[in-house]
């Protein structure tokens, strides 16, 4: 293990996530502080997400890793390669041999399993943040359930632009009761979260926040009654794999308006090329 | 109604028909002796309009920020009866979850500066909506509605509705935070100051507005000012306030036209007539 202790992090550091975790299972979309530890990249490149994966990995965990969907991007490469050599553990890219997967950005789109845990690596925890700056302020709001605040947010994008523009980190309420920012994942994937039969860990490195959504727990995203929740479609197909259901990418090829739409998970991607062919 | 003898002789006077509101109990919050309010005691009735004047520094505004919920006082208490229901509620023995929600939905603060009680980052309409959708309101188009019947009733022009606060100039933005505060038909109202600031016209227009409010809403104010001329124009009832204590209190035109207390007739003699 090149001296380092397994998956990087000290055990009492470990445990002391662990039993946030637990907290944090416990009461689904609240917001647990944790004593967030340096790691070896800087914020904003997944720390959170980073020591809640070390904190749950075990000897026979496989684990995965994507950025935006993809296994084979610099941020999604060097996690991948930090577990390998500080935990030794077996890494994959195919979403059903996983049982940990570290995501930023996106859910896998094939449907996760029983058992399997997704982490979440999450710039800002805080929903409320954008109109209340201070945190005793937003933790009085949540304690209180006083959620108004977030539809002002969802009224001022269709005052703006005629219809809820918000198109990723769109906050939805857990259980009925704590209005959560699922990360900046694209609210294609909000309808994911509901009802999820693996575990959801979300873990904020710089503002040392964790939270989680447990198995089966009912997750709704905010909208008007008059203006429902909508996700995003497309008019074009996967140009490799032909899907009309994945969430897509535009990919510009040239300097003449050459483009094309294709899968953000391109471990799905490929899977339905290698089943196509 | 309860308390047998109200003890200051300074607020005797012939009892009301309309029912008790808010029952101030001995109120008092002292930052340093003399600094704030001491021994504040009074009634407000439904429908009513208490005019709470005095120099600056003499109390006034921390007398509304601990009738309005906003900070404990160190002593006596604060009670509200609401209309129609016999039991009473203190406003700070119930918890702060029950406080936050009376204030949010029964009762409403404008401050001095609107920028204090207005989102200056979103648009008027989610402004005035906000109340209602802390209220549960869920349909963009009646909450629409709603901001354009309340922008035209504080005179407003509702084209404007899309636009931010910070476009508006200062009488207007006054006139926004009044229609964010009422659009849930509180019943009872703090205002402070809610004139300053405004040059004279402006303010003529706002208060004249304002009047009109709340006769046609039936509201009860709680209004601080230093100003007399505001005062006459808009309270029912005064209390001058001076170094943390009323020093009287009566109907507004029997103070102004014949004050008793020493520092009212200073007061009284002071204003300016152009």
């Amino acid at each position: 293990m090149n001296g380092y202790n397994f998956a990087y992090l000290d055990e009492q550091t470990k445990r002391m996530i662990r039993r946030a975790l637990l907290k944090a299972v416990a009461i689904p979309g609240y917001q647990v502080p944790f004593g967030g530890r340096e790691m070896p990249m800087p914020y904003g490149w997944g720390t959170g997400g980073m020591q809640l994966t070390a904190s749950i990995l075990g000897v026979d965990d496989v684990l995965k890793v994507i950025d935006q969907g993809a296994d084979d991007t610099t941020n999604a490469v060097s996690i991948r390669a930090f577990f390998e050599r500080v935990a030794g553990v077996e890494t994959t890219t195919v979403t059903p041999a996983a049982s940990v997967i570290q995501t930023r950005h996106r859910i896998p789109e094939t449907p996760l399993e029983p058992g399997q845990i997704l982490v979440f690596q999450v710039p800002i925890p805080e929903p409320l943040r954008f109109i209340e700056p201070s945190e005793q302020e937003t933790r009085l709001m949540h304690a209180l359930e006083e959620y108004g605040v977030m539809h002002v947010k969802l009224y001022e994008d269709i005052a703006r632009h005629g219809h809820i523009a918000t198109t990723y980190a769109y906050p939805v309420k857990v259980d009925g009761r704590y209005v959560m920012d699922p990360s900046p994942i694209p609210k294609f994937d909000n309808p994911k979260l509901d009802m999820s039969p693996a575990l959801l860990l979300f873990g904020a490195g710089r503002e040392k926040r964790l939270y989680a959504i447990p198995p089966y727990t009912h997750v709704e995203s905010l909208d008007f009654e008059d203006h429902p929740f909508e996700i995003q479609r497309w008019d074009e197909r996967c140009a490799l794999c032909a899907s009309d259901r994945s969430f897509l990418d535009e990919v510009i090829t040239d300097d003449a308006g050459g483009r094309m739409f294709v899968c953000s998970d391109t471990d799905y991607c490929l899977t339905r090329r290698g089943e196509l062919s | 109604m309860k308390r047998p003898d109200p003890s200051a002789p300074a607020l005797a006077r012939p009892e009301l028909d309309r029912p008790v509101l808010l029952d101030v109990q001995d109120i008092t919050r002292l930052y340093g002796p003399g600094k704030g309010c001491e021994a504040i005691d009074f009634r407000l009735h439904a429908g009513e309009v208490l005019g709470i004047v005095g120099e600056s520094g003499s109390g006034k505004s921390t007398l509304l920020r601990v009738l309005a919920g906003l900070e404990a006082p160190d002593a006596g208490r604060v009670v509200y009866h609401r209309p129609g229901d016999a039991s009473e509620t203190d406003l700070y023995a119930i918890g702060e979850a029950r406080r936050r929600a009376l204030l949010r939905l029964e009762w409403g603060l404008v401050h001095q500066n609107p920028r204090d009680g207005l989102r200056m980052g979103v648009s008027a309409g989610a402004n005035v909506g906000e109340r209602l959708m802390a209220l549960g309101q869920r349909h963009y188009g009646q909450l629409r509605a709603a901001g354009q019947d309340w922008m035209t009733q504080v005179e407003l022009d509702p084209a404007r509705i899309d636009d931010a606060p910070r476009t508006f100039s200062g009488g207007m933005q006054q006139r926004l935070q009044i229609a964010r505060t009422l659009v849930t038909r509180p019943r009872l109202v703090f205002m402070d100051e809610p004139t300053g600031g405004l040059d004279v016209s402006v303010q003529a227009r706002l208060l004249d507005m304002l009047r009109t409010l709340v006769r046609q809403l039936g509201l009860s104010v709680v209004l601080v000012t230093h100003d007399l001329a505001v005062a006459r124009l808009l309270a029912h009832r005064l209390l001058v306030m001076r170094r943390g204590r009323v020093v009287e209190a009566g109907l507004t035109d029997q103070i102004l036209d014949d004050p008793q207390h020493a520092y009212t007739q200073l007061l009284v003699s002071s204003v300016l007539t152009p």
